[in-house]
């Protein structure tokens, strides 16, 4: 009896999905396999960051650091994250209950899904699309929302002010931002980021990229509201800020989420600057090391420089943080926008100008 | 057997985004606490920059979510959030400016449906130049932007900076008697002017 319906079965598989298994469902299992992995990986990572973190602070305040969980305190950030989940979710009274748990939820799958485009080698990309550097600026720029979100529906003032904080903040930085990626579109010509990785890049190009690379750094400072632009958290005026009254999961997930978008914001850099997956300063005898390391090794140290950072500079005053962000960063990177537009075209190396030439 | 093709899945798409967008764009219009009539405002935008998607014009997609989900929106929300609107004195008033919102619906809704109507049943625009078909959506904008619908582009650029100078001005006053930083001077200051050293003699003090 079951042979016969398993033959059965096995008869009508072959008759009618064959071909929608082999068109849909296996590259559909291939990229939820990709999907599973990049999310792991992330999560380990964002995991580890943490304790990279506690340990780099340490050493640069002459401390041992997370020391006693596990060896080398290694297994700090798990025991961190058990207890986090085995704590009780509380809701202030009078919260709205649906945005304050949407809010938690919007940053951390902000920061996941932004990772589709991310290419870590040579076509190791979820998605390659056409515009996936705007695809990770319109991600990165819709990261406020959770804050501005669980800082309206905590009800209360210390959140809500770190939520309008976090608002102005972000708008204002990713102006700057947005001109920094057009500086770099200008020299190479596409939005894609596999091409922008690989895309010549000579020497004088390099220089004449470099201040984009500093206001940049700044910028995702600003933009992760990190130290020591991190007023929307500010623990010495808000007491936490947008989080103060996030418990248990909730908080777990805020704090995954801005942890993930350093490292993406660390992704972002190392494709837009460092030159990706590429072998560093062109030393080809280390072309045996596979790509993704290269990757990974760029992007951890561009988090050393958030860790750095953090350790080094006293947190900005408000007014002082838009001054920096309007009236410093805004007019010179408007500046660097012109002026690299002109010497590409002076010196006759903007991308596709042997094409339209008749154009100029 | 109903075969799953990508065309369906398409229209499964389609279907999905604009009922989403239809439901959210009555959601905006009926939710009693504003901060969700911008929520749903964002789902809109969101939903129809997905429909963008479907037509492949992904870079009119993302700039939508850049623009309208990533500033404008934001702007909404903290506006809407700072400002505390009392929607009985609104309501009040509401039904003087009754006729004119309506001669303004019937405008609107009339472009819409001649412009339905002259669409309705047409082929779409397809355009099949090689030249355009090898470029990419960015590429394919850029070439005719600048080039032939430059005094457009440029006439509407200019009618946005007018709306910043105006809101700017509308907005500035000065204040007098405000004691303002003055950066520039703060970071030339050196050690010689904030303070001196003098030797003190015992027993004399200083004048």
């Amino acid at each position: 009896m079951l042979q016969d319906l398993s033959a059965q079965w096995t008869t009508f598989w072959a008759q009618n999905c064959t071909g929608f298994c082999n068109d849909m469902l296996m590259p559909l299992f291939w990229i939820v396999l990709h999907i599973l992995t990049t999310v792991g990986v992330l999560l380990g990572a964002v995991a580890y960051l943490t304790y990279a973190e506690r340990k780099v602070l340490a050493a640069m305040q002459r401390r041992q650091g997370p020391m006693t969980v596990g060896p080398l305190g290694l297994l700090q950030p798990i025991a961190d994250g058990i207890k986090l989940l085995s704590k009780e979710t509380i809701f202030p009274y009078q919260a709205n209950k649906f945005i304050f748990i949407l809010a938690p939820m919007i940053t951390f799958g902000l920061a996941l899904i932004a990772w589709v485009v991310i290419p870590v080698d040579q076509g190791l990309a979820i998605s390659n699309m056409n515009v996936g550097l705007l695809y990770l600026f319109a991600i990165s720029s819709m990261g406020v929302y959770g804050v501005i979100m669980a800082g309206w529906a905590s009800n209360s003032r210390y959140a809500f002010l770190g939520g309008l904080r976090s608002a102005s903040q972000m708008v204002s930085y990713e102006v700057s931002m947005g001109l920094v990626i057009v500086t770099v579109l200008l020299c190479v010509g596409s939005l894609n980021l596999t091409e922008i990785v690989m895309a010549d890049r000579p020497w004088w190009m390099v220089i004449m990229l470099f201040p984009m690379l500093i206001v940049f750094l700044v910028s995702i400072l600003a933009e992760t509201n990190r130290a020591p632009f991190d007023l929307p958290e500010g623990e010495s005026e808000l007491s936490g800020g947008y989080m103060v009254e996030y418990s248990a999961f909730a908080f777990a997930l805020f704090f995954l989420g801005e942890y993930a978008n350093m490292i993406l914001m660390s992704a972002m850099t190392t494709i837009l600057f460092l030159g990706g997956w590429k072998v560093p300063f062109g030393l080809e005898f280390l072309s045996f090391v596979p790509g993704f390391i290269w990757f990974a090794l760029k992007v951890c140290s561009v988090l050393f420089f958030f860790i750095w950072a953090r350790a080094s500079f006293p947190r900005y005053r408000y007014d002082q943080l838009m001054r920096l962000g309007w009236k410093i960063f805004l007019p010179l990177t408007l500046f660097w926008v012109v002026f690299v537009a002109g010497v590409l075209i002076y010196t006759q190396t903007l991308p596709f100008m042997a094409e339209n030439m008749e154009k100029f | 057997m109903i075969e799953i093709t990508p065309s369906i899945i398409e229209a499964l798409a389609f279907y999905v985004f604009a009922v989403v967008l239809v439901v959210a764009a009555i959601g905006v219009i009926t939710a009693r606490n504003q901060v969700y009539s911008v929520l749903f405002l964002i789902l809109a935008f969101f939903n129809s920059s997905g429909l963008f998607i479907l037509l492949g014009a992904e870079f009119v997609a993302m700039i939508m979510v850049i623009v309208y989900v990533g500033a404008v929106a934001v702007l909404f929300l903290f506006v809407v959030m700072m400002i505390d609107i009392d929607f009985k004195t609104l309501r009040e008033g509401a039904m003087r400016y009754a006729p004119l919102g309506l001669v303004m619906a019937i405008i609107l809704m009339t472009e819409l449906f001649l412009l339905f109507k002259a669409s309705f049943g047409s082929e779409p625009f397809e355009n099949h130049d090689p030249l355009v078909e090898q470029m990419t959506n960015t590429q394919a904008l850029g070439s005719v932007i600048y080039t032939e619908y430059i005094f457009a582009f440029q006439i509407s650029g200019f009618i946005l900076l007018l709306a910043m100078i105006g809101a700017i001005t509308l907005t500035q006053r000065t204040r007098s008697g405000v004691r303002k930083q003055n950066i520039e001077k703060q970071v030339a200051t050196s050690q010689d002017d904030a303070m001196s050293i003098r030797k003190v003699e015992v027993g004399k003090g200083i004048e």
